[in-house]
């Protein structure tokens, strides 16, 4: 039994090396300041930076929490208040249903609700996107986290005549807040990774624009273009471009833990 | 029939007892489970009042009824509760449980919070924004819940890092600083160490000259050493109420005879 456990765990880190050494040994040597501070160079010439797509997916990713974050953690706080009312237990089953719908889906009803109406691709339309598809995920953790919060907290509260909705807030949100942070950097981590639901909302820039309805870039796309385009260079440049989505992903990581680890942390 | 009369206390009482909080006709109920049996008692004032009887008579489902915590466990009650003169069943419960406070079995101050915010979080939580006025308050409930003297010097250490029985006292000190005129405690000290259970009864022995104590408990020493009424349940009914010297001597009921000497139960 433990042997065959084992076989599972190298089977399924594997690939998670193979991915990170080839990312890293591909990607480190195209590394320099001129990646993160230039903007692509035209087909032929040499070097050259993702300058706009960095901060491109930062527009994006922004666009997305300020959309998924709130709407997420109240629609989480709501589903742990209201455990049993047919409208949580429907709403729930929405969510997990949502969580599972391919990204690439949810690109497409970006498309059609914000794109055509607006006539033009645009930043907002992909940061929507990316927030649709957070929203799912940070209803769920939000609503897991509090339920792990113990029911004595609770009773505490309101034994102490304190109002049922400021229970909730001040007494069992903080408790639960270090894992539902996790779960928000668990969504910005993935809402950055995101390729599928860009493509036809966001586009895509070669150019520096930071107009939310204007055609945007972002890295992901970018490390789309380039990896598939017949340049040499282009493709290095694809590598590097992933090795640094990986530290970021790995660096909002490391940032969310000690921003959390406070004083009082459940 | 003996049910429909409210149990009195005996008369020979000083009038200080008389009652502002009783039950008439109480039920309990989860879903069609019925946990409370047309219990109707007085709970007298400024004294301290023992529930007893063995487990699922339905002791901690009554506690709960008097400041409608059942709700929240999913009970529904039949019957009245009055205090004041009111019925609690027509009151806000929110205003409700800050004059009808609650110490529960295990411990559970505010891990977020610390020691000095814990004492104040009902307060502080319903507004009362004046710093200093919560300081004094935090120091005064401390002293009164007998912790101040081991907590003084570490007020904005968390709730949680004090040990249990210190925990259990935060928690009373929480309960008493929004000012309640009953304090129902449920258990408040079987998950406790002996000390530390001795000290949570002197601080009950303490707390009766000015509030008004109705105490769950599976001990039946623990009833006899800090009450002066006790109540003893069976089944979801209310067996017999008297004082506590009367209960655990000569009590009028052979079933409670035999449940106090420890024959059944």
């Amino acid at each position: 039994m433990i042997s065959i456990s084992i076989i599972s765990l190298i089977i399924v880190i594997v690939p998670l090396i193979l991915i990170l050494y080839y990312t890293v040994s591909k990607g480190i040597n195209y590394i320099n300041w001129d990646f993160f501070t230039q903007m692509p160079k035209p087909v032929g010439e040499e070097g050259g930076g993702m300058a706009n797509a960095l901060v491109g997916t930062g527009i994006l990713v922004g666009i997305g929490s300020a959309l998924g974050i709130p709407i997420g953690v109240m629609a989480g706080i709501y589903l742990a208040d209201k455990e049993k009312s047919w409208f949580a237990s429907t709403v729930r089953f929405l969510t997990e249903v949502m969580n599972g719908i391919p990204s690439i889906v949810v690109g497409v009803v970006a498309y059609i609700l914000i794109v055509i109406p607006m006539k033009r691709f645009s930043a907002l339309a992909g940061g929507i996107a990316l927030g649709i598809l957070m929203i799912p995920l940070i209803t769920r953790t939000t609503e897991e986290m509090i339920r792990l919060v113990p029911h004595s907290f609770r009773e505490a509260g309101l034994g102490l005549g304190i109002p049922r909705w400021k229970t909730t807030i001040f007494i069992v949100l903080p408790a639960a807040l270090k894992g539902i942070f996790t779960g928000i950097l668990l969504s910005i981590a993935r809402a950055a990774g995101e390729t599928a639901p860009l493509l036809f909302t966001a586009l895509g820039n070669r150019f520096w624009s930071v107009q939310l309805d204007q055609p945007i870039a972002s890295m992901t796309v970018f490390i789309y273009d380039y990896a598939k385009a017949p340049f040499d260079d282009w493709n290095q440049q694809a590598w590097a471009a992933s090795f640094v989505l990986i530290v970021l992903v790995l660096l909002l990581n490391i940032l969310f833990r000690v921003v959390t680890r406070k004083r009082y942390a459940a | 029939m003996d049910n429909e009369v409210i149990q009195e206390i005996p008369k020979e009482e000083d009038k200080t007892t008389v009652s502002r909080m009783y039950t008439k006709s109480l039920s309990a109920f989860f879903g069609k489970h019925q946990a409370l049996f047309d219990i109707s008692l007085k709970i007298p004032k400024n004294k301290v009042l023992a529930i007893i009887g063995p487990s699922g008579c339905g002791k901690s489902t009554f506690l709960r009824s008097l400041n409608r915590m059942h709700e929240e466990v999913g009970g529904t009650i039949k019957g009245h509760v009055f205090l004041d003169g009111e019925n609690i069943m027509e009151k806000d419960p929110v205003n409700l449980r800050r004059k009808v406070g609650m110490v529960f079995q295990k411990p559970n101050p505010f891990p977020t919070m610390s020691i000095s915010e814990n004492v104040v979080s009902g307060l502080k939580l319903n507004g009362t924004g004046n710093k200093k006025k919560l300081n004094e308050i935090a120091e005064s409930c401390l002293k009164k819940a007998a912790l101040w003297d081991e907590v003084k010097d570490h007020l904005n250490k968390p709730g949680n890092s004090i040990s249990g029985g210190q925990q259990q006292r935060l928690c009373i000190a929480r309960t008493l600083a929004v000012e309640p005129e009953v304090i129902l405690m449920d258990e408040p000290a079987s998950a406790l160490d002996p000390i530390s259970t001795a000290k949570i009864e002197e601080l009950i022995f303490e707390l009766k000259h000015k509030y008004t104590i109705v105490i769950v408990t599976h001990n039946m020493q623990q009833a006899s050493r800090i009450s002066d009424y006790t109540a003893f349940f069976y089944l979801g009914k209310l067996i017999e109420l008297d004082k506590t010297t009367n209960i655990f001597t000569a009590p009028n009921l052979k079933q409670t005879e035999d449940y106090v000497t420890g024959r059944f139960g």
